[in-house]
């Protein structure tokens, strides 16, 4: 559901943001840690508090991974596919993921319960393998528990 | 406040945690020890019981011990009694362990890990006698698992600030370039480069001039930067004062990339408890020298890490990488002179003006000076984050602090230093971990991870999830890396198939030539070492993909399913296309 916010809206947030050098960047991180996702409007909205082109704020939120442009799942999972989770048994985790959500690479499902992403790495490679719900991270992952987790969320 | 009371004011709260009055409770609550396996839940539960026995506790969360393995560590200290740890603990198990040492004076021997102190108890193991604990040698990390990470008087309590402190108050700022240049200490972020070296190159001009710290880390395997920052970040902190003060530099970033909650919100916290007491802001500790810090956050980009992406990610723009000339101490981020460092290297810094460049030379080997912060993980019975002297082989460290490749499998390769620097094969065991040592081996120490493999995994499966990360993670920004990568990741994976022909590999060959020729950044100059290093080492397993018959077949077991790689060439689209047209192709793609 892509869902109207006023420009006012958008403005304010990026006005309180929490840092005080304020970039396209640091706005358009800001804009997403509210809003979950960058609506269509925040982008102007962000080249004029800037003062430049949508050109240029578009340039940066196409370039950096982690921006979306419509609302995420209830449920961010993220798998690891690092080296270390990868030789853990990563491909086996993804697998289970994709089959349980019906999708063939990372993305929503059709319900809006889960974004799938696939992480370069989490950052415990010594728990791997590893996924993260929310940004919640659990190591020493395996398929039955990733599917029981996923089970149980709800 | 003068560095003279704020010391005594710490030393009284430190004196008092450590009488052990009042039970003290420590949590170790890093990404790689904690929180990836549920100390948050561990401390409510502790606090539970505090509560439901209506008995007071001093509960800290401090940093990782480098025993990660171990992973959640607690150790509690009473009255006239030594530390005593426990490692594997879950909210299952806390509460029974905590209740019998403190209520019944009963010591669990289950997960008991050892005491720490002089007085020895019979039938305890000592702590420091963990092979993991025994043969660290910790500079960067002394404190981590010791102090709260968010308290700054048990860092001052602990020496924090003594160096800052003798810097300004008895050396001119060419003396601490001195002092870091004599000690020998080189960059831990990747290139090795003398840290005072590059100080010297700023400390001339004048005006506003930054010092960034680098906490990208996006290298897989590598978790020392974030751990740091999780466990200390005062030592960092300090570390970039001092920076700060040897090139006159009026301002400091540290870098870090988004979502990292820990290691972000600690470091705030951290700056924050600084400025509080005057360590940070106008004329620090009455010495008139005043300096600023403030945290960047960048989103997801590898490329983020390279030095003057890094500089462009600070100014809000895309991180792609800019042709030198100009070099950052002439012209860095925001057009003014700037020095990039790796949070390890400014996180010797304290130690080294406190103790003198001749103490930390004496660590290490002649032409790597002090610790090397091992992340060590894959197929390795106990991975952790250890901090280790320079020169000690990849063996001892895999053998005595790793204890070895579990289940008696054989150890096939080693991939060291971030997907860039490729692997390494068996017989590297005796290869000393130096900077220069193991260049020759023609592998990076680079950020010091060492991911193990073993003998279950087949050389083509790795090569193609490290290219397979360097191809998802180019920037774009020039062609021979990024569709060289694209080129020789689709060859990879066509070998990796059962489908490669052995004109595949001069293919290859040449395809990373030119990328090391024409790249403009390290990111493509380096994208052809997984290939080159795995062919060097095993050809072997290369050929016997093709012939498809491969011995592991690990490749064709694990079905992985690498990301996208969607970051367009921005400046080929116009914003009026952007929401019908070509980006919203790729903005599909990447959901
Ligand atoms: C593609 C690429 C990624 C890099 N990523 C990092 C990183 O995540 N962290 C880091 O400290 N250095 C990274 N570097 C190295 C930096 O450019 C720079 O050399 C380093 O931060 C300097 O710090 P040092 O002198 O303390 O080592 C990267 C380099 C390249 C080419
Ligand atoms: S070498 Fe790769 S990562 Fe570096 S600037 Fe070129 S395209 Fe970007
Ligand atoms: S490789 Fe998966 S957490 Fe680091
Ligand atoms: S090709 Fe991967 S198992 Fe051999």
């Amino acid at each position: 559901m892509l869902k109207d916010y006023k420009d006012e809206y958008i403005l304010n947030i990026i006005e309180n943001q929490h840092y005080t050098t304020r970039t396209i960047l640091s706005s358009l991180l800001a804009v997403q840690d509210e809003i979950g996702y960058l609506p269509k409007n925040s982008v102007n909205v962000v080249a004029e508090f800037m003062k430049v082109s949508t050109n240029d704020v578009w340039g940066v939120a196409s370039f950096y991974l982690n921006f979306r442009f419509d609302p995420p799942g209830k449920y961010n999972l993220e798998i690891c596919w690092g080296p270390s989770c990868h030789i853990g048994g990563a491909s086996d985790l993804q697998q289970t993921a994709l089959k349980k959500l019906d999708l063939e690479n990372q993305g929503d499902t059709k319900d809006g319960k889960f974004s799938l992403k696939f992480n370069t790495c989490l950052g415990a490679c010594p728990q791997a393998p590893l996924i993260s719900v929310n940004h919640k991270l659990y190591g020493k992952m395996n398929t039955k528990k990733l599917s029981k987790m996923m089970d149980e969320l709800n | 406040m003068s560095y003279e009371s704020l010391k005594n004011d710490s030393d009284i709260r430190w004196s008092e945690l450590n009488s052990g009055n009042i039970p003290w409770i420590r949590v170790s609550d890093a990404m790689c020890c904690g929180s990836s396996l549920g100390s948050e839940e561990i401390v409510q539960t502790i606090k539970g019981f505090s509560k439901k026995h209506n008995i007071s506790l001093n509960i800290d969360t401090v940093g990782c011990h480098g025993i990660c393995y171990a992973g959640t560590i607690i150790d509690v200290l009473l009255e006239d009694k030594p530390r005593m740890f426990w490692g594997y603990v879950t909210i299952e198990n806390v509460e029974e362990i905590i209740d019998s040492y403190i209520n019944k004076n009963k010591i669990i021997k289950k997960n008991l890990l050892g005491s720490l102190g002089d007085q020895i108890i019979k039938g305890v193991p000592r702590f420091s006698d963990l092979p993991g604990i025994q043969y660290q040698n910790r500079i960067a990390l002394r404190n981590s698992g010791n102090i709260a990470f968010n308290d700054i008087h048990q860092y001052i309590a602990n020496g924090g600030f003594l160096g800052l402190n003798k810097a300004l108050s008895s050396m001119s700022s060419e003396e601490v370039i001195n002092e870091v240049k004599n000690s020998g200490l080189r960059g831990r972020g990747g290139a090795a480069f003398p840290t005072g070296v590059k100080w010297s190159f700023m400390a001339n001009s004048k005006g506003k001039k930054y010092i960034l710290c680098n906490c990208e880390e996006g290298d897989p395997g590598a978790f020392n930067d974030k751990g740091i920052l999780e466990s200390d970040p005062f030592t960092l902190i300090e570390g970039m004062i001092i920076a700060g003060f040897a090139t006159n530099s009026t301002n400091g970033y540290v870098f870090i990339r988004h979502g990292h909650e820990g290691p972000i919100i600690r470091t705030e916290e951290a700056i924050k408890q600084a400025y509080e007491n005057g360590l940070l802001g106008e004329n620090i500790l009455g010495s008139g020298f005043s300096f600023d810090i403030e945290v960047s956050l960048t989103g997801d980009s590898y490329v983020a890490g390279e030095e003057t992406a890094l500089m462009e990610s600070i100014e809000g723009k895309s991180s792609r990488p800019r042709s030198r000339p100009p070099f950052p101490a002439a012209y860095g981020v925001w057009g003014k002179p700037s020095t990039i460092n790796n949070v390890k290297s400014l996180s010797y810094v304290a130690e080294i003006i406190r103790n003198g460049s001749d103490w930390f030379k004496s660590t290490g080997t002649e032409s790597s000076s002090g610790t090397a912060i091992v992340c060590l993980s894959g197929d390795i019975s106990n991975p952790g984050m250890y901090e280790v002297e320079m020169g000690l082989s990849i063996g001892d460290v895999i053998e005595k602090l790793g204890g070895g490749i579990p289940n008696g499998r054989k150890l096939k390769m080693l991939q060291t230093g971030g997907p860039l620097g490729g692997v390494l094969g068996s017989d590297s065991l005796k290869v000393k971990i130096d900077f220069d040592e193991m260049a020759k081996a023609g592998a990076i120490l680079g950020s010091g991870g060492i991911i193990v493999v073993d003998d279950r995994t087949c050389a083509v499966d790795l090569t193609k999830s490290l290219v397979a990360f360097c191809q998802y993670e180019s920037c774009g920004k020039c062609f021979p890396c990024r569709l060289g990568m694209t080129h020789l990741l689709e060859i990879v994976e066509k070998i990796s198939k059962g489908e490669g022909v052995i004109e595949d590999l001069a293919l290859m060959n040449k395809i990373g030539k030119n990328m090391q020729a024409g790249s403009l950044c390290g990111h493509g100059q380096l994208g052809y070492n997984p290939i080159s290093s795995a062919l060097k080492h095993f050809q072997k397993d290369f050929e016997e993909c093709m012939s498809g018959d491969c011995p592991t077949g690990s490749c064709k077991k694990r079905n992985i399913v690498f990301p996208i790689n969607t970051r367009p060439n921005a400046w080929q689209v116009k914003s009026g296309q952007v929401y019908q047209g070509k980006i919203r192709q790729v903005v599909n793609d990447r959901k």
